[in-house]
């Protein structure tokens, strides 16, 4: 799995008709050196905007739904807690802010 | 698989069933020197008890990875799998 963080959320009124009812999230994975490129990833387990997550991804994104059968090539699949990782988290954002010039 | 190192852990009361009893580890993978390859590290189910510092075989795809966890069918797509001991290099590159 990966860790990222929750950015935004995204609407499509008109896609398969299997993705119905499921709330799509765009998240940004993050590494030491700061966020990686956004991706999209159905939420699985209820994560909000700015909340720091982690997500799975390929076929076994869908499992999250086992036996339903969900196109998605990535799931949210859990929410980091807010005070037990927060001295990494905050190296982490810090590690990003050091490549922007300010 | 690839080596990795476990540079940390990470606590998620709120997680997907299949993910319980597990701990989730922060695992780095390595350069074949024993140097952290580049990019974040991976969150590792531990299906080995492998602690901070262990270097780890890590298994990056699902069906391995639910395997060695013990549960199939679930939404996991990375586990370590081994505590490494020793990694012999006789024909380098």
């Amino acid at each position: 799995m990966r860790i990222a963080r929750v950015i935004g959320n995204v609407v499509a009124t008109v896609k398969d008709p299997q993705l119905e009812g499921f709330k799509l999230l765009l998240i940004e994975p993050m590494g030491p050196r700061g966020p990686q490129k956004p991706l999209l990833a159905l939420d699985g387990i209820g994560a909000g905007p700015g909340e720091w997550v982690y997500f799975c991804r390929g076929k076994e994104a869908s499992f999250v739904w086992r036996p339903r059968e969900v196109p998605t090539d990535a799931a949210i699949v859990g929410i980091l807690d807010p005070a037990a990782n927060q001295a990494w988290q905050s190296r982490w954002q810090a590690g990003g802010n050091k490549g922007k010039t300010v | 698989m690839i080596l990795g190192r476990v540079v940390g852990e990470c606590v998620a009361s709120q997680k997907d069933p299949s993910h319980e009893g597990r701990k989730l580890l922060m695992v780095q993978p390595l350069t074949l020197d024993g140097g952290d390859q580049p990019g974040p590290p991976v969150l590792a189910l531990d299906a080995v008890d492998a602690g901070i510092g262990d270097r780890v075989l890590l298994a990056l795809e699902g069906f391995s990875a639910m395997t060695a966890v013990g549960r199939p069918n679930s939404p996991i797509d990375a586990a370590a799998i081994g505590v490494i001991d020793t990694v012999d290099i006789t024909d380098p590159a």
